[in-house]
């Protein structure tokens, strides 16, 4: 049988206690934000318990809150269709944590993303290089202090816009 | 007196550069080759509505067979370097299409850090095609633009200086 969110997280909670930091109702994504050091065991029992069921991590995406990056975990269970979400908040210079590969294949590609775009470093995970970006790229581009560089490759990255050109003779 | 008037029928006077860029502009080989959306409008174009075969341009699955690139689609920073591959696989005399916005100038995403604005940064264009995406009747329009000016070309004949006017 299907269970709220609440629900899910309470049965967490029960489980895992002060390693469940926060417990938010926000609605309509209520949510629960874990210790780092409790990932893989936080996701090996939502994944192996017999109620809650998880079989699927459908989307697994960074945010960058200026302060601290947070990395979000969209779960899924098919076969009681129900869903959660799951954060973890991790310092902004060096955030790294331990890679959910082995609880979910599909954290794979989508945590090479994250280390693309943030630069948060999964530990252990089987192949963590850029997705996206030119593996020779330096800098991580959703980053909110991210700066573009003038060229790659010799080729300038800037363009005129003559209409912002027209504007400036008129001042 | 017309020289074309007193011959027989099969004969047929011309230049020789004029026949020589008659026959280039009536078999444009294309390049099998899209980056985005714009792509699909290009796939348009070849099929049979826009039938863009009647002017003698086919897709041709290979850079080293290509007369024509048409870049058709946002060019981001990673694939531009791979264009210029491409481009430097073509046999000359070779030109480019800049199809839509994106390849133009970058288009809608030309703030965006990983895109390439314009194709032109990498490339020298023949013709800009404007339009997101352009409708195959624009792309036609904008082959019929690169026919004339390969009609405009001159290999043979030179300037009075001695140096090719192509």
């Amino acid at each position: 049988m299907s269970m709220e969110p609440l629900q899910i997280y309470e049965r967490v909670k029960e489980r895992f206690g002060d390693r469940v930091l926060e417990v938010s109702e926000k609605k309509p994504d209520p949510f629960i934000v874990i210790d780092p050091s409790a990932l893989v065991e936080v996701g090996t029992f939502m994944r192996d318990d017999p109620e809650l069921a998880m079989d699927c991590l459908s989307n697994e995406s960074g945010v960058d809150y200026k302060d601290r990056i947070e990395v979000v975990y969209h779960l899924f269970s098919y076969s009681r269709r129900h869903g959660a979400v799951m954060k973890i908040k991790l310092p902004r210079d060096n955030p790294s944590v331990t890679t959910l590969e082995e609880v979910w294949k599909s954290a794979n590609w989508m945590e090479r993303e994250i280390f693309d775009l943030l630069g948060v470093t999964f530990e252990g995970h089987s192949d963590l290089r850029r997705i996206l970006m030119p593996e020779d790229w330096i800098g991580y581009p959703l980053r909110k202090d991210f700066v573009e560089p003038t060229e790659y490759h010799g080729i300038s990255t800037i363009r005129e816009s003559p209409i912002i050109r027209l504007d400036s003779k008129k001042k | 007196m017309p020289l074309l008037n007193t011959l027989p029928d099969y004969v047929l006077t011309t230049k020789t550069d004029e026949l020589l860029n008659w026959m280039r502009k009536s078999s444009i080989w294309y390049m099998l080759f899209g980056l985005a959306c714009c792509a699909i409008e290009l796939m348009h174009t070849g099929g049979p509505r826009a039938d863009i075969e009647r002017f003698g341009a086919t897709p041709r699955a290979s850079a080293r067979q290509s007369d024509l690139m048409i870049v058709a689609g946002t060019l981001t920073l990673k694939m531009a370097l791979r264009t210029r591959l491409l481009y430097d696989q073509m046999p000359d005399p070779k030109y480019v299409i800049a199809m839509g916005s994106c390849a133009s100038c970058g288009g809608l995403f030309q703030l965006a850090y990983s895109v390439c604005d314009g194709v032109d940064k990498i490339l020298p264009v023949d013709v800009y095609v404007p339009g997101c995406p352009p409708r195959p009747e624009a792309l036609t329009e904008g082959l019929l633009k690169l026919q004339e000016k390969i009609m405009s070309e001159r290999w043979l004949a030179r300037s009075s200086n001695g140096v090719a006017a192509a």
